[in-house]
């Protein structure tokens, strides 16, 4: 072996590896010594490394390292830092009230931002990104509230939610009609183009109108009140405006006094803490849609 | 074209050179001449304005930064003397280094590698160590013959490494402390700085603009131009024969040989060259190389070996630069015995010019005429369209306005497009009916919700364009802008 260290080639002058293949010698060009002493040095890095932090798996946990390093603890210090930084504005958030929150627009904007996030987290599974709704989930852009669009009445609504179960739970649902055998089919569908009627919508051909009024005010008036303009302590819509939670269409009409609605939305109370509920709050009523 | 310049007499550069060699430690002796004073000028001024701008003041009002040059990131704004510029404006940066690109390269088809020479951060810092080294080490032949003793250090000579180091990062740790100096208020800053209130992040620009200038200018020298600098290749490739670059006249220079002997030789109507072969133009040269070679991708065309050259000619009595800035065209007629021609208005130097008037005129008219009040409007695409409880339909803006004066602007919104449209700014109780009014503070950005209604009985068909007005009462200034009503 140490015959072919001493060989050296005759064009470059070079010693060779002594390695020959299909008559071709390999020179024998060793790498940079620095080249080299890196190379060793990342070698005894890396095993350092296996030591000081934590590296290999066992079988129920893994090695810590010598420092105790965590990246979970790290995390942890990174958002109690950033909680610290937002301390005060999140602070002036849970003591302003709702409206001098909408007053002030360094408060509106971090409510509006922070209710934003809140929402896509929380919210808009029901009520979309956007807070646009879908049929029987709110649009809360715009003006026509089940509950109340005031400030306050928006955020009781997030606290207790709509028959959620919650001790201060808004109640009240629509009935059975048909189902429970209070109406027949051809009331229901009288009374369906009477209040298809009440909002400006055309009526099916030949129906009795004196009828659909009589069966209205005999069954209906008691939550959604004289013309059916809606009552916001029950829940019960508003029958006059453009805006319809389920659709307005004859079938649909149909569909909802037979067979009732009592859609449900959580409350919020205990899930997200005040200050981002009242984040909420504004955030929604600022959608445009609040009173 | 290459027939001419590579006369036998010359020493020719070696193709077959090895692509790796170790470098060859530079000593440049020091010279006194035109150019030499041209450098020490341009040194003076480029550092100069370096050091000091940042300490110059700007009254712009209560509030405002009263520094005359402020990068001041944390709140997004750039501050030159009278000058204001926005995130948004971002672009007057990109005419900013197309006009310093172009000029770049008018210099170059005007007079070579000037830049490289005179004004490149490189070539000055480096000068400026070289002057240090020089002062406190001694010239040339001095640190030469030290380098040579390095094995036996005395005192003395520990005490003038230490010296020099010392000297070499004061001038880094200055330099990178004028940099930092650029991002907040320069007397404030040095302040924090020296009792250590200063951010981190302060001290670490500082350390690695000290630690950069350090090396580049004490230790890499002109190995950043040969080997680390794009501008040599680039620079080659732009140039022509009619830019101007320092030049040996080997013509009046060929043959070599010394004083007396160029007399004796003279005198039997022999043919001699002025160049007396001392080697003073490469004793001086910063890159260490022989301009008698040529040119050579290693000349930064510092001028340096010209006042080197025009020394000794006027001790030997012979006329002065046989080394000068001469052009290609030029090493060819001398050989012919023809007059120089020199030309500087060709199409390239008109073309450039042109441009660099072109795009500094737009940024300077743009300059004059930009407004100090801005709206931008985004639609909401979420719900596009709301339709309200009496049929009514509402489209929801993001509308951010800028006020970039220095004084806060109270203003209106108006909205044409839908007949009678209603405008609502969440949060904000209008005393006008449909004409919100809000102040936005100087030198700031509010970002507003607004609402527009269009009623019942005008409901557009699908979407018809609706145009924002933003007019500060005060003045009568308006900002426009428009967008889109859209219907569900």
């Amino acid at each position: 072996m140490t015959d072919h260290h001493s060989e050296i080639d005759s064009v470059t002058g070079r010693a060779t590896t002594g390695h020959e293949w299909d008559g071709i010698k390999e020179l024998n060009t060793p790498l940079p010594r620095w080249w080299v002493i890196c190379f060793y040095l990342t070698i005894v890095w890396a095993i350092a490394y296996w030591v000081v932090y934590p590296a290999w798996p066992l079988i129920s946990s893994n090695t810590t390292g010598l420092f105790g390093y965590s990246s979970r603890a790290d995390v942890a210090v990174e958002l109690a830092n950033l909680e610290k930084i937002r301390g005060d504005k999140m602070a002036a958030l849970a003591t302003a009230s709702l409206a001098d929150i909408e007053k002030d627009p360094a408060l509106l904007a971090l409510a509006r931002a922070k209710g934003k996030t809140v929402f896509g987290d929380n919210c808009a599974p029901c009520h979309g990104s956007g807070a646009a709704g879908a049929k029987g989930f709110p649009n809360l852009n715009d003006d026509d509230w089940l509950w109340g669009g005031t400030l306050d009445q928006i955020m009781q609504t997030i606290q207790f939610g709509a028959r959620s179960g919650h001790a201060k739970t808004h109640e009240g649902q629509m009935l059975a009609f048909g189902k429970d055998g209070v109406l027949k089919p051809d009331e229901i569908v009288t009374v369906a183009n009477y209040v298809r009627s009440l909002s400006g919508l055309p009526t099916r051909n030949g129906y009795d109108a004196a009828k659909g009024e009589k069966i209205f005010a005999d069954n209906c008036v008691a939550c959604h009140g004289d013309g059916g303009k809606g009552n916001q302590e029950l829940g019960a819509p508003n029958l006059t405006d453009k805006i319809w939670l389920y659709g307005s269409d004859e079938a649909v009409l149909i569909e909802t006094i037979t067979n009732g609605r009592a859609g449900v939305m959580p409350a919020w109370e205990g899930r997200l803490d005040p200050a981002t509920i009242k984040a909420m709050a504004v955030y929604v009523h600022s959608l445009g849609g609040g009173k | 074209m290459n027939k001419a310049v590579n006369p036998k007499d010359l020493t020719p550069v070696d193709d077959n050179a090895p692509l790796y060699a170790a470098r060859k430690k530079v000593y440049p002796q020091s010279v006194s001449g035109t150019f030499r004073r041209i450098k020490w000028g341009l040194m003076a001024f480029c550092l100069g304005v370096y050091y000091f701008l940042p300490f110059v003041r700007w009254n712009r009002g209560l509030g405002a930064p009263s520094q005359a040059v402020l990068i001041d990131l944390p709140n997004s704004r750039f501050y030159f003397f009278f000058i204001e510029l926005w995130p948004q404006e971002v672009y007057y940066f990109t005419g900013l280094l197309i006009v310093a690109a172009v000029a770049l390269f008018l210099m170059n088809s005007v007079g070579g590698r000037i830049w490289c020479g005179y004004l490149c951060p490189q070539t000055v810092w480096t000068d400026l160590f070289y002057a240090v080294e020089r002062f406190v080490e001694g010239d040339r032949r001095e640190r030469m013959r030290k380098d040579k003793q390095a094995g036996s250090l005395t005192l003395k000579r520990v005490s003038e490494i230490a010296a020099k180091h010392t000297i070499w990062l004061m001038i880094a740790w200055w330099t990178g402390g004028a940099w930092v100096l650029y991002f907040s208020d320069a007397p404030t800053l040095v302040k924090d700085l020296l009792t250590f209130q200063a951010p981190m992040v302060a001290y670490a620009w500082i350390g690695i603009l000290t630690a950069t200038t350090y090396l580049l200018a004490g230790y890499m020298r002109e190995q950043v131009c040969t080997y680390m600098c794009p501008w040599p290749r680039i620079q080659a490739a732009l140039t022509d024969e009619w830019a101007l670059n320092v030049t040996y006249r080997y013509d009046r220079g060929e043959k070599r040989t010394s004083v007396k002997k160029a007399a004796e030789l003279r005198a039997l109507g022999e043919q001699v060259g002025d160049c007396v072969d001392c080697y003073q133009c490469v004793a001086v040269c910063p890159t260490g190389i022989d301009i008698r070679n040529g040119p050579q991708l290693e000349c930064i065309q510092c001028g340096l070996c010209i006042d080197a050259c025009d020394n000794v000619m006027s001790k030997i009595g012979r006329p002065k630069r046989l080394i000068g800035y001469d052009n290609d065209i030029n090493i060819h007629r001398r050989q012919e015995g023809k007059a120089p021609i020199y030309r500087f208005v060709r199409a390239r130097t008109v073309v450039y010019s042109a441009i660099i008037a072109a795009v500094g005129g737009i940024m300077i008219y743009t300059l004059a005429t930009r407004s100090l009040l801005d709206v931008n409007v985004l639609h909401d695409r979420n719900p596009l369209a709301v339709k309200l409880s009496d049929g009514s339909i509402r489209n929801a803006y993001t509308v951010r306005l800028l006020n970039k004066s220095g004084y806060d602007r109270v203003i209106a919104i108006d909205a044409d497009g839908p007949v009678n449209p209603t405008i609502h700014v969440v949060g904000v109780d209008s005393v006008t009916p449909d004409r919100p009014m809000i102040v936005i503070p100087r030198d700031s950005t509010s970002e507003l919700r607004l609402l527009v209604t269009a009623p019942a009985d005008n409901n557009p068909e699908k979407s018809i364009p609706v145009r924002f007005h933003v007019t500060d009462i005060g003045l009568g200034v308006v900002a426009s802008t428009t967008d889109n009503f859209v219907a569900p």
